[in-house]
């Protein structure tokens, strides 16, 4: 199963844990997470539903490509990384 | 309240007290984080702090005990953008003014969002009869890659007074059913010269009103400072010493003759003029301007005072300054004398008394 976890930086704010998921694309991955803790949408995603423009997604190796509608597909094995781009400072 | 400001900063929110006549640092909040505004405490504590987090979005934060605690609550955020809108993206970037109106808060954003809540941020509405103008899409950024609304200015009748860089000022006065322009009279030196007088061009820095005489308004714009003694209806261009160029600008808030500036050289040059930090204070309305210097430095000096970062409390004497480079400067005088905080702070976004 794929897994989920978000850069430290994000539990300054709000609860962040590592999760396992059956979610087939990012987005089922991320409304997962935020079903746990629905605060984390708004750190992760603007008010459009898009990836914020300073955040930044890795499944696996590669970088996720469609920031706005998360169609990127997650395999059996898949790390998902939530982090922060270096274009926000 | 007189003796105690906050200062809003790059990287925090610091609380200031004044003791035996003397500025100190009392308390610092969401220390790291960049604070771009804050709403001091209403008569029960509660006030608002508006971060603006690098990578995670701009946050909004409420105190019930005068900045003691924090609890997160409710950022504005527009509704779904409608495919092929004209303008800038539907995101806040910033939230860039802050004000009470009546019971209400409101909320000035980065691009060019005003928001109402009525529930002290457990929600936001935003106004859609401003946001809809046809000319709003056509707003241009000042200074930021979109335009937006940086001065709200909110009077019991319902009426309000925007300032919006660049899309001149609007004003409201059925609490935000309808608005007009209301930036005639103001001069855009930056546009074609048969432009330069066009009300929705103008970048009015920041706009404030004299609160016992709430006809009249100052304006720091772009290129010059303006006064209006109609609400608003028309501006006279009035001529300060060293520079009208600038951004910050203090209304006194019982004598509607008497308004603070700081210059600067201009826009290509955002420095002091000639490295010398000083403000200008009119007592006559515009006619005449005083240029203080007693105690700012005066020599080798980088210091710009943005555009919400002069403030004069209550007492119309006390005043107090903030620069893009963390200099603090407080006057117990109305400018005739300033001393500068020890600490050294980052940069600057706003000071507020209260």
């Amino acid at each position: 199963m794929p897994h989920v976890a978000f850069t430290s930086q994000l539990q300054r704010f709000t609860q962040t844990p590592a999760f396992h998921t059956s979610a087939a694309t990012l987005r089922e991955a991320l409304e997962e997470a935020f079903e746990r803790n629905p605060r984390l949408r708004h750190y992760v995603l603007d008010e459009q539903g898009h990836l914020r423009q300073h955040v930044v997604v890795f499944i696996g190796a590669r970088r996720a490509v469609d920031r706005v509608a998360l169609t990127d597909p997650l395999a059996p094995g898949d790390e998902v990384h939530v982090l922060q781009a270096l274009t926000g400072g | 309240m007189n003796d105690r400001a906050w200062v809003a900063t790059r990287k925090g929110l610091i609380e200031l007290r004044r003791r035996a006549g003397a500025w100190q640092v009392a308390r610092a909040s969401f220390v790291g984080d960049p604070v771009s505004m804050v709403l001091p405490p209403d008569a029960g504590g509660r006030m608002f702090a508006a971060l603006n987090l690098g990578h995670f979005g701009v946050k909004m934060h409420r105190s019930d005990d005068a900045g003691e605690t924090w609890q997160e609550v409710a950022a504005p955020a527009f509704p779904p953008q409608p495919e092929g809108a004209p303008g800038p993206a539907w995101k806040v970037s910033m939230v860039w003014a802050m004000e009470r109106a009546g019971r209400d808060l409101c909320a000035g954003t980065l691009p060019g969002g005003l928001f109402r809540s009525t529930d002290g941020a457990g929600s936001w509405q935003l106004d859609e009869a401003l946001w809809n103008r046809p000319e709003r899409p056509a707003w241009n950024g000042g200074g930021y890659d979109v335009p937006g609304i940086h001065s709200i200015s909110a009077l019991a009748d319902g009426t309000m007074l925007v300032g919006v860089s660049c899309g001149g000022a609007w004003v409201t006065r059925d609490a935000g059913a309808s608005w007009a322009q209301t930036a005639h009279g103001m001069r855009a030196e930056y546009m074609p010269p048969d432009q330069a007088f066009d009300p929705g061009i103008q970048d009015p820095h920041a706009i404030v009103r004299c609160a016992a005489q709430p006809d009249v308004l100052w304006c720091q714009h772009h290129n010059g400072i303006f006064r209006s003694t109609n609400g608003g209806a028309w501006w006279t261009e009035l001529h300060a010493p060293l520079s009208s160029f600038g951004f910050a600008v203090a209304a006194h808030p019982v004598d509607p003759q008497t308004a603070w500036f700081v210059p600067a050289v201009k826009d290509q040059c955002r420095v002091p003029v000639e490295r010398a930090l000083a403000v200008n204070r009119t007592r006559d309305g515009g006619a005449t301007f005083e240029t203080l210097r007693a105690g700012l430095p005066q020599q080798d000096c980088y210091d710009l005072v943005y555009r919400h970062s002069l403030a004069v409390a209550d007492d119309g004497s006390t005043l107090m300054m903030g620069s893009t480079t963390g200099g603090v400067w407080a006057s117990g005088d109305a400018g005739d004398h300033w001393t500068a905080l020890e600490a050294r702070l980052p940069p600057i976004h706003a000071v507020r008394f209260g």
